[in-house]
């Protein structure tokens, strides 16, 4: 990983969150969370009465000093939650953008080369890069071809090959090209490249709120409507006993009534979904994107790269007529010894399991004969010798040719490999047929387990693979895949998402490729991968800059932990409720009606104690909620049956209870000390 | 438009015809069939002049009948309903005190703990034409006194008069006001017959 | 006395049980248009009206169409029906003589029985002519039912539906709901009740001469149609002023049971109307079973708070019973007090006792009952698509925790269903506790409150809770003809009755046109357990954070100083 995580509790951004939180008082930054903005305005109210209580010299202005003051902390902590969200997401956001150094660009202009700065680049404009500049901005090679060193924004050291036209024009502002000359197209104006964009959308300068968040803040300020209305009618209510409440008092019961605990939070809360997408090397285009990650339940997931390895390993020799399996492996490895693929790699590392290990062909004639498109085969030619090996069909093609004999024991054994999802390769040495390699399709390590707890959270897994039917049905199986596409084509895949949105699913799908880009734009939650092209990328709502298409699952989790986050402490906000009702009315009451001290069940040293101690934990319980809310709820993936209980026992029945315990024990301090 | 509003008027007086018109029509047409007795008031007459319904208590103050619940309205069929005190209220605690004094008034030596409460609190229809057998019961001495009959008579009368819970455990045992006071004139003469009738229309308090 | 009303409590549960369910599954036919035992009979008159209404029974409506022309057909109801109060002197059937009906009162009255309150600020007897009662009123008691059905079966659909723009045909659906559903039970149960005594006769006034000599005038008319129309409607408007503490419209603890069960079974059948349109079933029941159990805590509170009676007659030296004032004896304290339960957690509002006088934590219970938006069980349609969007605010809050944005029956709940859902919920909340803190502090509402201390901030509360959410049972201390009840009443219920169904109808116009996504292990279960406690949960937690202040100024702190012996 190129950049280091940023640690929570760090004092620069403690330091910088405080200074936000202050900053953030601005009435006009706080109507945008109407919650937050009425205990604002109660704070404000409050302090204004203290103020003339001790100008008068009150015996009550020292309750309601201590009552506004911590109306304000209240304030104050949502506010310092959401700017600590805030703060982590710039950190991080600078740490990219430190990697993008401000580079200077060689803009082509019909005069000539101009040597101009980057930022002032705009979206079409063409630029020459040669081997050590920086690219200046994202864009889509036009011409040429060159090595790019894009480890920082990647972190993957080995350079990449960008070329024009095809599935890797796409380059990437910041890297650099290491050799070679391409002619780049700026795809965006300075200011909304990618990572721009992503940088945004955490500083919150253009953040907004996401579908359900706008829904979640819809129910909170009908609630803060309703306890606003419950408080004023609390006057004529007491006033039929000739009891008036003060406004310190009127001011707490409100604020501890209004969900002040999830309104404070609820921000910080979608940043922080933001900044751990960030942490994976994810870039989130919208919040909206990220919420939908959450729901999706049907995964399009490429084989290649995702579910398997990616390269096919040689498991297995087998022998067909009179040959043996040593001789198999021998001469499978002489054929393979120039093979620098994978698979024939892997064809001489099980080889030497039989003893051939150090082979020195330099003294012998030796030819080796490459792949190539219309041979379908390669090998090797040791004075007449000349040794294959190739696809089934080839192979027999070419024996034959020589007027061989193909064993009848072939073909079987060939077939029974393609059956098992393995690829058969044969190997012949002139007018003989030697046997068989099986190459196969080695998964990733865990899948399987992988997809048993997306399936009991409710995702399926659809494979889409460009195999044949039968190899991709072996691979499902073994992997544990729900469907399968099999010989996918783009056109079948955008069929696939169309077809399963129909049915009322959400669909997440990975691409990279040109035409993925109409199913990416389609999907619910499209991520394109970083090497992919510029058409992907933009159409696609996520990038992950690594290319690891297995991010997706990783995704959705994160989806789903930011929305557990919101319900959970939604949930304990409305349950804190029921306690500090039973402080904070007996003691409205104390004097007019002792009886209902009845209510009193924490037996609350004082009405003034009782109070206090709501308005404080009120508040206290804002700051200590602020880790799992820039953290975010523990995620386990279970059916939501189980989430859902474990979520109720901690947070609803937590939320009823705490409030007790809490206030009891602030009450015990504030007794204490007062 | 218009025409939607016309539509919508024609179909709501079609269907004010049949639950407003034809529905009571048919229902009263089936019970005056069916229940004529019931369906009328379940009237009880005498001499051919109607005297009461079994269901709609009446006033009885005269020492020679059993007394229903205290009545807001004191049996005004035209002004059926209750006094709506609340249990909170003096006027409830003076009134159950008033109620009291003149229960003990007519039956002597009742005491607080014996009072049956239906006798000290008043009915939500202000009709209502049953007491408990236990405020019969009380009222036994009194009227044993007044009829000069024996008293193991009356409770007897009572006892056979006294209704059984729905299935035992819907309602309260009851005794309706009316039939056993018609049962008292059956077994032991009118009292009108040898009282003038004047005479028994006892003064209210 | 705990195990006679357990008993009590739970044999009329179970016998709701059985009735609803096989009723609700006809219902849900009737609604489908499917072929049922009454077809071969009630076929041809349906036609019939369609026909002579000239409306088409075959287009499918939006829910804009549908709203609209629910609204005004509940406009000419409010209409002609005023006309109707105002000129009955002129009308026939009104043997007593009867004047018009002044004109807040004859509004306050329409209204009252267009939104289905039933709320009463008169005395049947002397104010409303046979003519009225039945023109009008029992009119109305039938069409409010059928409205309150329409707008929960328009709901139904809305969820059974996918990807569609209409909610079906209100003509049909408000037609079906009367001559299907309403009538047929009310012909039946009506000759039960005529053959326990409740009359039924166009009979005037019959003039007795009691016993003792004295004049009696026994009121008649035809009482049984109309009493089984008022509660199987959930109406509550009595033909007497007693209401069916009248021994006219309940003569005895059979009909007494009888007519709690009219009250209640077609909210709980509705349940299963749900479950079945939706195809659903285990919903139908999870639903009912969470208005079950919040009626059952309540039936059993109140039977048994009134069941101890009121301290106030042990502190005076008699026996300490059960709380007999206001209520008749044939019922006694516990039957009163399962009628109450009965009446208030569905918003019937018809009384066989006076509730103003139960004791302040019995009386609770029906306040409570309504002040939760009347959704235990409720008034007839509006109380399952109250539950509905209760239900749909449950989704919504706590859903999120299991990592999904919220869905309900396949459906998702964004921001304009979370808003149509608050707007169900807590319109009549806002109309309650505004209207409440308004009386108290205005002389003109100050006027009206007959009970001081406590009582008299119940007394108000209670106006209003049963007037929003249009119960229309009274504390009947207040004053209700007072012309500052008369014209915040009517308004408390015009809005409490269409404010929320217009925003169920959108609602469903809204539903109607989503996906429905299958469930999967993914899915947020709402068929289970936890669903039922978090539903009780949610109800209970804002019901209670939403009136608590008054509960406890009210009956709560009423209750506590009368058993210290304080009076008022």
């Amino acid at each position: 990983m190129a950049r280091r995580k940023v640690n929570l509790w760090e004092p620069k951004l403690l330091i910088q969150a405080v200074k936000e939180a202050f900053k953030k008082l601005d009435p006009r930054q706080m109507a945008r969370n109407p919650v937050m903005f009425c205990v604002e305005v109660g704070a404000a109210y409050t302090t204004a009465v203290a103020l003339g209580e001790a100008f008068s010299r009150a015996p009550e202005a020292s309750f309601t000093g201590q009552i506004a003051l911590w109306l304000w902390f209240t304030v104050l902590f949502a506010n310092f939650a959401e700017a600590l969200a805030e703060g982590r997401g710039k950190a991080q956001a600078e740490s990219l953008r430190a990697t993008r150094q401000e580079a200077m660009a060689k803009l082509i202009t019909p005069e000539g080369i101009k040597v101009v700065p980057a930022t002032q680049l705009r979206k079409g404009d063409v630029v020459l890069v040669e081997a050590g500049d920086l690219i200046p901005g994202d864009g889509e090679v036009i011409e040429g071809i060159a090595s790019v060193d894009e480890s920082a924004i990647t972190g993957e050291s080995a350079p990449v090959i960008r070329e024009s036209g095809g599935d890797r024009s796409a380059v990437i502002g910041g890297t650099r090209v290491l050799s070679d000359w391409i002619k780049v197209r700026i795809a965006a104006d300075p200011g909304s490249s990618f990572l721009d964009r992503m940088i945004a959308l955490v500083e919150g300068a253009k953040r907004q709120k996401t579908p359900n968040e706008i829904a979640l803040t819809l129910l909170l300020a009908a609630l803060t409507l309703i306890f606003l209305l419950v408080t004023v009618t609390l006057v004529p209510y007491s006033l039929r006993y000739g009891v008036l409440p003060s406004i310190a008092v009127l001011a707490s019961l409100f604020v501890c009534l209004a969900p002040t605990t999830i309104g404070g939070l609820l921000p910080a809360i979608g940043i922080a979904g933001m900044n751990r997408l960030l942490e994976k090397n994810v870039l989130a285009m919208s919040g909206r994107a990220v919420e939908a990650a959450g729901d999706v339940d049907v995964l399009l997931l490429d084989k290649t790269g995702t579910i398997t390895l990616g390269n096919r390993v040689a498991v297995e020799f087998i022998p067909v007529g009179d040959a043996t399996e040593t001789e198999v492996a021998d001469k499978a490895q002489l054929a393979s010894l120039s093979d620098e693929t994978p698979e024939g790699r892997s064809i001489v590392a099980l080889a030497k399991k039989y003893g051939f290990r150090g082979r020195d062909l330099a003294d012998k004639s030796v030819e080796f004969v490459p792949f190539s498109a219309r041979t379908r085969m390669s090998g090797v030619n040791i004075g007449n010798r000349r040794i294959r090996k190739g696809a089934a069909k080839a192979i027999i093609q070419w024996v034959q040719d020589q007027g061989g004999e193909i064993p009848p024991d072939l073909e079987p054994k060939v077939e029974a490999i393609a059956k098992a999802g393995g690829t058969p390769l044969v190997v012949a040495e002139d007018k003989r047929v030697i046997g068989v390699i099986h190459l196969k399709d080695m998964l990733k390590g865990g899948i399987k387990e992988r997809f048993a707890q997306l399936r009991a959270m409710g995702i399926r897994t659809i494979m889409v693979t460009g195999d044949n039917p039968l190899t991709a049905q072996a691979i499902a199986q073994e992997a544990g895949v729900d469907d399968f596409i099999a010989e996918a084509t783009p056109e079948a895949k955008l069929a696939r998402v169309k077809e399963e949105q129909a049915a009322g699913h959400l669909v997440a799908m990975t691409g990279d490729g040109t035409n993925d880009a109409p199913a990416l734009a389609q999907a619910d939650v499209g991520l394109a991968m970083n090497v992919g092209t510029m058409a992907a990328k933009e159409a696609a709502n996520m990038v992950d800059l690594d290319s690891n298409p297995t991010k997706l699952i990783e995704i959705v989790e994160v989806g789903k932990q930011l929305l557990m986050t919101r319900g959970a402490l939604t949930t304990f906000s409305i349950a804190n409720d029921v306690a500090k009702y039973f402080a904070i009315i007996p003691a409205i009451f104390a004097h007019a009606w002792p009886e209902l001290r009845v209510l009193d069940v924490m037996r609350l040293s004082s009405p003034e104690n009782a109070v206090l101690s709501a308005v404080i934990f009120n508040a206290l319980i804002i700051i200590a909620l602020i880790p799992i809310a820039i953290k975010g709820v523990s995620f386990r993936p279970a059916p939501a049956s189980v989430i859902l209980r474990r979520n109720l026992l901690i947070y609803g029945l937590g939320g009823l209870v705490l409030p007790f315990v809490g206030i009891k024990f602030i009450d015990l301090i504030l007794h204490l000390v007062r | 438009m218009l025409k939607d509003w016309g539509r919508c008027l024609l179909f709501f007086l079609v269907l004010t015809v049949l639950t407003g018109l034809i529905y009571p029509l048919l229902v009263t047409g089936l019970a005056q069939l069916a229940f004529p007795h019931k369906a009328n008031g379940s009237l009880e007459t005498k001499d051919g002049k109607v005297i009461g319904s079994y269901l709609i208590g009446q006033e009885f103050t005269s020492p020679y009948y059993f007394h229903g619940r205290p009545s807001a309205s004191d049996y005004d069929a035209m002004d059926s309903g209750g006094p709506n005190y609340a249990p909170s209220s003096r006027s409830l605690a003076e009134e159950v005190e008033k109620r009291y004094h003149a229960l003990t008034k007519e039956n002597p030596g009742l005491t607080r703990q014996q009072t049956p409460l239906d006798l000290i609190t008043t009915s939500a229809s202000g009709l209502d034409p049953h007491i408990s057998p236990e405020a019969a019961l009380i009222q036994v001495p009194r009227i044993a006194r007044a009829r000069s009959v024996p008293e193991e008579a009356l409770v007897k009368l009572v006892k056979k008069y006294t209704r059984p819970r729905w299935l035992g455990i819907y309602g309260e045992p009851r005794v309706n006001v009316l039939e056993l006071n018609l049962a008292l004139d059956r077994y032991f003469g009118s009292p009108t017959a040898g009282v003038n009738r004047n005479q028994v229309q006892v003064h209210r308090p | 006395m705990t195990w006679r009303i357990i008993l009590e409590v739970s044999f009329f549960a179970a016998v709701l049980t059985a009735l609803a369910v096989p009723l609700g599954l006809y219902m849900a036919k009737v609604f489908e248009g499917e072929r049922t035992l009454l077809s071969p009979l009630l076929r041809p008159i349906e036609g019939a009206i369609y026909r002579l209404a000239g409306v088409n029974p075959y287009a499918e409506m939006s829910w804009t169409r549908y709203l609209g022309f629910l609204l005004l057909f509940n406009f000419w109801g409010l209409l002609v029906g005023y006309l109707l109060l105002r000129w009955q002197n002129h009308l026939p059937l009104n043997p007593l003589h009867l004047p018009g009906v002044p004109g807040a009162l004859a509004f306050n009255t329409i209204v009252s029985f267009v939104t289905n309150t039933n709320w009463q600020a008169y005395s049947g007897e002397t104010t409303m002519s046979y003519f009225s009662q039945m023109f009008v009123l029992a009119v109305q008691n039938f069409l409010s039912a059928a409205t309150g059905l329409a707008g929960a079966v328009a709901l139904a659909r809305a969820f059974a539906r996918k990807e569609k723009k209409t909610l079906g045909n209100v003509w049909v659906d408000l037609t079906r709901s009367v001559l299907y559903i309403l009538l047929p039970i009310s012909v039946v149960v009506a000759l039960v009740l005529v053959s326990q005594g409740v009359v039924q006769t166009f009979h005037p006034p019959v003039k007795a001469v009691t016993l003792e000599g004295r004049e009696q005038t026994i009121p008649l008319g035809p009482v049984a149609s109309q009493e089984v129309i008022k509660l199987l409607g959930t109406n509550g408007g009595g033909f007497f002023n007693a209401n069916s503490a009248h021994p006219f419209e309940n003569p005895n603890p059979f009909t007494n049971f009888v007519e709690a069960m009219l009250i209640i079974i077609l909210p709980a059948a509705l349940c299963f109307t749900f479950g079945r349109m939706i195809r659903n079933m285990r919903q139908g029941w999870v639903i009912y079973g969470v208005m079950m159990f919040l009626f059952l805590v309540g039936a059993f509170a109140c039977c048994w708070f009134e069941a101890q009676g009121n301290p106030l007659f042990s502190r005076l030296g008699f026996s300490s019973g059960p709380n007999l004032e206001g209520k008749e004896w044939r019922f006694g304290a516990i039957d009163s007090a399962l009628f109450a339960a009965v009446t208030t957690a569905v918003s019937c509002g018809a009384v066989d006792s006076l509730h103003d006088s139960f004791t302040p934590l019995g009386g609770l219970v029906p306040l409570a009952n309504m002040l939760t938006g009347e959704v235990i069980f409720g008034g007839i349609g509006s109380g399952l698509y109250g539950m509905i969007a209760y239900a749909l605010l449950t989704v919504f809050l706590a859903g999120l925790m299991v990592g999904r944005s919220p869905e309900f029956l396949g459906k998702k709940i964004e921001k304009r269903e979370v808003k149509l859902s608050l707007a169900v919920v807590l319109v009549p909340a806002f109309l309650v506790l505004f209207l409440s803190a308004l009386a108290v502090i205005l002389p003109a509402g100050r006027e009206g409150i007959t009970a001081a201390g406590p009582h008299g901030l119940s007394q108000v509360l209670y106006a209003f809770a049963s007037t929003a959410n249009n119960n229309g049972s009274a504390f009947g201390g207040l004053k209700a003809d007072l012309p500052f009840y008369l014209w915040t009443t009517a308004l408390a219920m015009l809005l409490g009755r269409f404010l929320p169904l217009a925003a169920v109808l959108a609602l469903a116009g809204s539903l109607v046109e989503k996906k429905t996504i299958p469930p999967s292990p993914g899915t947020f279960p709402t068929t289970g357990w936890l669903f039922a406690v978090l539903l009780v949960g949610v109800i209970v937690i804002v019901g209670a954070l939403t009136f608590f202040p008054g509960l406890a100024l009210g009956p709560i702190l009423e209750q506590l100083l009368l058993s210290r012996g304080r009076l008022f």
